[in-house]
């Protein structure tokens, strides 16, 4: 890997671990007797194994001229593969959550293992670990592909997915720790913020230098999806995050906002964390994989235009209706749930866009269980936010609140929409990647399918009964005009329920688990051909797939 | 001058509605835009060209 930087690259990467290395040291020393100085050790640590690794190939020969004939895939390879790991952990993580709540003595004792604790692990580990490695790593393989432009250098890219996954370890270590500043989706406290603030805009500034070195003078539309994505999220990151440290030496912070006001910039951030980490940047990756996969352009073009202006706007307007029926004042309300219904129109555009785009290649979705994998994620694209924009009028959401009906909603967009778009679209860069025909095993890819799509269906199923069974006993008075039943009392109904989401859990996590190991042999049995020489398939008459463009 | 409520919802109601219909007006333009649609028809076939090599000029 070093020895695809060049000499000056080589030289900058130095100098970025030597500063990592110093600030480490920094929050070590000013923060003895606080996480902080566990997470600067960290740091440090970190910055010096990195160090070790560039001296190592330092007089490695630089990389030829002929590189630039070809993208620069690696840092997508690795993408990939971090984004794997962190599907297993952090889904591991969610389902021993999801015992947890069936069983909460299975705490041990420990403070780290306690559900507090280990929730955001699993939110943070799926979001920011497996969505934003999947988004970062695709992401540089469409912006390459769409502009036909190289990469720029061979630096950013590696600064971008390691400095983003140690943020990740950070935030997640940091939980274990007790560190959080108690904004969900944003828990990590200052120090990984501002970290977290410098990646992102040199991510930002490596997206627009591609583009501007790009061939096509239309900016193909996926590529507009992953910048709302990128910019948006920077915004939110950064207001959402505003904050004091009580001190230089200390991991603990006041957010600049206070009471109902640090209630909306939290929701406007974490509802826009769901339409641009989780919604636009998955769009991207639809609109590139999905057409690329079935072998057909997208249905329209022009509404895929339309539902991105459609999206961008309203989803900025429709945070508040996290907060329904709280201090905040009526008409913002209003206004979050009339933007949240108006919503479904761009939303259902997509969705039917991307299904109109597969009608002709039933066929193919049949047969291939990749194309299937996006299928499916289109059609749970429609079903959660037909139901976001349900459960967003007041009414709706009186009952919905605080229930897992929300936590049903929530992983049908999660595990049906991310998660499946994800896989289909790994499994479909995979073998382009490595120069395949296929995966390694069709038939394991046909397993995590099923598993995948099972496991969903009982995860959503459990919550939409247990949440709707929730908000009715919670509202039901018997004839003196009291509560029929008490929170107990609830909480012995959801039982069943919370067992078969855990098991749910298990067929998803078994299908991540495989589809893990799928990949890692598909990379095995790359290296060991690739060592035997290329080989040269159109010599030898073995015919490639039609499904299998990028050779 | 501090925001009152009052002013909120009056700049929501007035500004706020014609910048979203002038968006929507913008942006429903620009994508039915006869000159446009050439490069959307590009653009959207260009994808599966199969030629996985960066551009050099
Ligand atoms: C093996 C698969 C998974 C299992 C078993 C699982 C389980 C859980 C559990 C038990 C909770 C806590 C619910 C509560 O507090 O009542 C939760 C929350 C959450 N999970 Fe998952 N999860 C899985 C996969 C995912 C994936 C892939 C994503 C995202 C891409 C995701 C995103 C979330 C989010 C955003 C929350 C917070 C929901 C809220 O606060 O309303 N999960 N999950
Ligand atoms: C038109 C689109 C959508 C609308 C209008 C919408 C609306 C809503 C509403 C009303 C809630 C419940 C708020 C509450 O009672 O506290 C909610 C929660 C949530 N939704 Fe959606 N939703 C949409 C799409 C999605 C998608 C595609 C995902 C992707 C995974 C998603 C992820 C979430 C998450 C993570 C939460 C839980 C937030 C929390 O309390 O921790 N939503 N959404």
């Amino acid at each position: 890997m070093i020895g695809e930087l060049t000499k000056s690259e080589r030289q900058g990467a130095l100098l970025i671990l030597l500063a990592l290395a110093v600030t480490g040291l920094a929050m070590a020393v000013g923060g003895s007797n606080d996480p902080l100085g566990t997470h600067g050790t960290l740091v440090m640590v970190v910055a010096i194994v990195g160090t070790f690794a560039v001296i190592t190939g330092y007089y490695a020969p630089e990389p030829p001229e002929s590189r630039l004939d070809s993208y620069y895939d690696t840092p997508t390879k690795f993408g990939i593969v971090a984004a794997m790991v962190w599907a297993v952990i952090a889904m591991a993580v969610g389902d021993w959550v999801a015992w947890l709540l069936a069983f909460p003595e299975w705490t041990f004792d420990a403070a780290w293992a306690s559900f507090g604790r280990l929730r955001p692990v699993h939110t943070s580990g799926v979001i920011f670990g497996f969505g934003g490695n999947a988004l970062i790593a695709t992401s540089f393989y469409v912006m390459q592909r769409t502009s036909r432009a190289r990469l720029p250098d061979q630096l950013s890219p590696w600064f971008v997915l390691f400095g983003y996954n140690l943020f990740c370890v950070i935030a997640a270590t940091g939980y274990l720790m007790g560190v959080t500043q108690s904004k969900e989706y944003a828990e990590p406290e200052w120090y990984a913020d501002i970290w977290l603030v410098i990646v992102w805009v040199t991510y930002f500034v490596l997206y627009l230098r591609t583009l501007n070195r790009r061939k096509e003078p239309h900016i193909y539309v996926s590529n507009w999806y992953y910048m709302a994505f990128i910019l948006v999220v920077a915004m939110l990151h950064i207001v959402n995050n505003l904050a004091v440290p009580i001190s230089w030496g200390s991991a603990k912070s006041y957010s600049l906002f206070a009471g109902v006001q640090d209630a909306m910039t939290e929701w406007w951030y974490g509802h826009n964390a769901v339409a641009f980490f989780l919604t636009s940047g998955f769009l991207g990756m639809m609109y590139y994989y999905m057409p690329k996969r079935a072998g057909r352009p997208i249905y329209s073009y022009r509404m895929s235009i339309i539902s991105f202006w459609g999206i961008t706007f309203f989803y900025m307007w429709a945070g508040s209706h996290h907060l329904h029926y709280t201090a905040l004042p009526q008409w913002v309300q209003s206004l979050g749930m009339t933007f949240s219904v108006m919503l479904l129109v761009p939303s259902w555009v997509s969705a039917g866009n991307a299904l109109m785009t597969l009608n002709g290649a039933w066929h193919k979705v049949r047969d291939d269980a990749v194309l299937r994998f996006m299928m499916v994620a289109a059609v749970f694209y429609g079903l959660s936010t037909f139901e976001g924009s349900f459960m967003a009028i007041r009414p709706v959401n009186a009952l919905s609140h605080y229930t897992d009906w929300t936590v049903g909603h929530v992983h049908a967009g999660a595990l049906g929409w991310v998660a499946m778009i994800t896989f289909g679209a790994i499994y479909a860069s995979v073998p382009w990647l490595w120069k395949r025909d296929g995966m390694y095993s069709a038939k394991l890819v046909e397993a995590h399918f099923w598993l995948s799509l099972a496991g969903t269906i009982i995860y959503v199923f459990a919550m939409w009964n247990s949440g709707i069974i929730q908000g009715l006993m919670w509202r039901t008075y018997n004839e003196s005009g009291t509560l029929a039943y008490s929170f107990v009392d609830s909480l012995i109904a959801m039982h069943p329920y919370y067992i078969a989401r855990a098991i749910g859990g298990v067929f998803f996590l078994l299908g991540a688990i495989i589809g893990f190991y799928n990949i890692w042999m598909t990379i095995r049995t790359a290296s060991q051909a690739q060592s035997q020489a290329e080989p040269d398939y159109s010599a030898v008459g073995i015919e490639i797939p039609a499904v299998q463009p990028g050779r | 001058m501090t925001i009152t409520h009052d002013l909120l919802v009056w700049f929501s109601k007035s500004f706020g509605l014609f910048y979203l219909i002038g968006l929507s007006l913008i942006v429903l333009a620009y994508a039915y835009w006869p000159a446009n649609q050439k490069p959307f028809e590009h653009a959207a076939n260009a994808i599966l060209d199969d030629d996985d090599k960066p551009y050099r000029g």
